[in-house]
C-alpha cells in the first residue's frame, strides 16, 4: 500500500466507526480525538478493524501510535506494505 | 433527599410513545386496530430461513445519531424512540426538569441473546477465534442496557434498570413504575416493556421446536389466537412506554391524562416451565379486581393475553370464565392477532390499543377469529369489527409468561 493507500483504509475505518462526522477537513498532524468525537471503546474498534481487515495486531502497548491519521500512517505503513485496498 | 412516600397517590398516564408492527405511535396504532390491519410479514432470520413476523419500522434516526445505532442495540433503539416519543406526548419539556427524579423502568422477555448470537456468528467466520469477539458485547448485553441506552440518549440521572419478567413484562414494568412513583423514589416513570426478540434466530427455532410457531401462507392470517385453526405465536418486536405520573403532579400542570391505573396484581403458577395454569390466572385477575375495589361486572374491555397456541388459549378461558362467567357487558379483545405476540413489549402496547376506548367508546376487534374453537368460547369476544359500546369506564390487562408469571393491570377512565 502506498501511504495514500493506507491514508484512505484509516479514513474507511473511521468513517464506519463514526458514520456522523465529516472527515473531509482532518488534518494529519493534530490528534483524532482533538477533531472528532471518539473514545476509547472506538479507538478498540480501529484496533479491531485492523485485525479483521488486514490481520494486524496492535498490542496495548502501542495504542499511542494511533493519536493522529500522521502516526497512524507512520506506524501502519510497514505492516500494510503487502497489502492491498479493497476495491 | 427527599423522604415523602405517597401510598395513597392515584397514578395516572400522562404519555405514551410506542413502536408496533402495524403503527409508530398511538393514532396510527389505533388507525390499524379498527381498520383491521395487520402488522404480520414474511421475515428471513439466520438459520431457521423464512419465518412469519411483526417488524416495526419506525424511524431510527429521529433521536438518535448513527454512531449510537452502531454501538447500542435494537432493542435499546426501541426504548430510546419509545421513551421520546412519551415524553413528547406528554408535553413535559426535558430540558427544564430534574432529571435525576425520573425512574426508567421497562419490562423485557429476555435480553442479549441477539447479540450473542450475532457474536458467535461473527467469529464463525474468523474460525471462532474469540479475538475477533467485539468490547462491545458485554455493554450490549447487561441486562439493563435497553433502559440504560435511554439514560445516555435523554441524560435522565434517576434510577434505570429493567425488569425480567418473561411476556408479563409490559405490565411488569408499568407496575413497577407505579410503585416508585408511590413511594417517592421519582416524579415521572417511564415505563412499559421493549423487545428486539425478531433479531434472535433462537426464539424462532425454539417456538418451532415446541411446536408453537405459527405458519399460514397468507402473514396477515398467521395469528390466530381463539379460532380452531391457530397454530401457534408470530413473534414479533416492538415498545410501549408510558410517562407515569402522580395525579396531583399531572393536575398542577394541566396533564392529558388518558386513564389511571387503579388495579394491578402479579402472581406466580409455581407449576410449570411453559404451561400456564388457569386457577393463578384467575387468581390474578381477581386480586386486581380487589385492589381496584371493583367487581367483574365493572369490567367493560378485556385484553386477553392469548398467543394462539393450542393450549394457552384454552387455560386463560378458563380463566376468563372463571372470573368473568355469565357477565354480559364485558367486552373482550385480542391485540396479538394484529402484530403478533412483541414479548416483553405485549401488555403495554396491548394496553395502549385499547385505551382510546375511553374515549369513542370503541373495542377493537380480534383479528383472524373465523371459526372460534369451542374450547375458547367466551361471552363477548369482539370479531368481526368493532363494537361500539355507550361508555368505556374500565380495561382490564392481561399479560401472562413462562414459568407462570401472571400480571393484571386495571386502567380507569379519567374525566380531564
Amino acid at each position: 500500500m502506498t501511504r495514500d493507500e493506507v491514508r484512505q483504509a484509516i479514513m474507511d475505518i473511521l468513517g464506519d466507526i463514526a458514520p456522523d462526522e465529516d472527515m473531509s477537513s482532518l488534518k494529519d498532524d493534530i490528534s483524532l480525538r482533538e477533531q472528532m468525537d471518539l473514545d476509547s471503546m472506538d479507538f478498540l474498534d480501529i484496533v479491531m478493524e485492523l485485525r479483521k481487515r488486514f490481520n494486524i495486531e496492535v498490542p496495548e502497548s502501542d495504542y499511542q501510535e494511533l493519536v493522529s491519521m500522521a502516526s497512524c500512517i507512520h506506524y501502519l505503513q510497514p505492516l500494510l506494505k503487502d497489502h492491498q485496498l479493497a476495491s | 433527599m427527599n423522604n415523602q412516600v405517597y401510598p395513597e397517590e392515584r397514578i395516572v398516564i400522562t404519555g405514551i410513545g410506542l413502536t408496533a408492527p402495524n403503527g409508530n405511535n398511538l393514532k396510527e396504532f389505533r388507525e390499524s386496530l379498527l381498520a383491521g390491519k395487520s402488522g404480520v410479514q414474511k421475515f428471513e432470520t439466520r438459520y431457521v430461513g423464512e419465518v412469519l413476523a411483526g417488524i416495526c419500522d419506525f424511524d431510527v434516526l429521529k433521536y438518535q445519531k448513527k454512531k449510537e445505532l452502531r454501538r447500542g442495540t435494537r432493542v435499546g433503539s426501541i426504548s430510546i424512540y419509545c421513551c421520546r416519543e412519551a415524553f413528547n406526548d406528554s408535553g413535559i419539556d426535558l430540558e427544564s426538569i430534574d432529571r435525576s427524579r425520573v425512574g426508567v423502568y421497562l419490562g423485557v422477555t429476555e435480553h442479549g441473546n441477539v447479540e450473542t448470537e450475532n457474536e458467535i456468528y461473527n467469529i464463525s467466520k474468523y474460525d471462532y477465534d474469540t479475538k475477533y469477539w467485539s468490547h462491545h458485547h458485554n455493554p450490549r448485553t447487561v441486562a439493563n442496557n435497553p433502559a440504560g441506552e435511554v439514560t445516555l440518549n435523554m441524560k435522565i440521572t434517576g434510577p434505570h434498570y429493567t425488569i425480567g419478567a418473561a411476556c408479563a413484562a409490559g405490565n411488569m414494568g408499568v407496575i413497577q413504575g407505579l410503585q416508585m412513583l408511590r413511594l417517592g423514589e421519582v416524579d415521572i416513570a417511564l415505563a412499559g416493556g421493549v423487545s428486539e426478540s425478531i433479531h434472535t434466530f433462537g426464539i424462532f427455532a425454539s417456538f418451532k421446536s415446541e411446536g408453537a410457531l405459527a405458519e399460514h401462507e397468507d402473514p396477515a392470517k398467521a395469528s390466530r389466537p381463539f379460532d380452531k385453526n391457530r397454530n401457534g405465536i408470530v413473534c414479533s418486536e416492538g415498545g410501549g412506554v408510558y410517562i407515569l405520573e402522580r395525579l396531583s403532579d399531572a393536575q398542577k400542570r394541566k396533564a392529558k391524562i388518558y386513564g389511571e391505573i387503579v388495579g394491578y396484581a402479579t402472581n406466580s403458577d409455581a407449576f410449570d416451565f411453559i404451561l400456564p395454569e388457569p386457577g393463578r390466572q384467575a387468581e390474578c385477575m381477581r386480586l386486581a379486581l380487589g385492589k381496584a375495589g371493583l367487581k367483574p361486572s365493572d369490567i367493560n374491555i378485556l385484553n386477553a393475553h392469548a398467543t394462539a397456541t393450542q393450549l394457552g388459549d384454552v387455560q386463560e378461558c378458563k380463566a376468563i370464565r372463571d372470573v368473568f362467567g355469565g357477565e354480559q357487558g364485558v367486552w373482550i379483545n385480542n391485540t396479538k392477532s394484529f402484530i403478533g405476540h412483541t414479548m416483553g413489549a405485549a401488555g403495554t402496547l396491548e394496553l395502549s390499543g385499547n385505551l382510546p376506548a375511553f374515549e369513542d367508546g370503541l373495542v377493537h376487534q380480534t383479528l383472524n377469529l373465523d371459526n372460534l374453537d369451542p374450547e375458547c368460547h367466551l361471552e363477548n369476544i369482539v370479531f368481526g369489527k368493532p363494537k361500539q359500546l355507550d361508555k368505556v369506564d374500565y380495561i382490564m390487562n392481561n399479560s401472562f409468561g413462562m414459568f407462570g408469571i401472571n400480571s393484571v393491570l386495571i386502567v380507569k377512565r379519567h374525566k380531564n
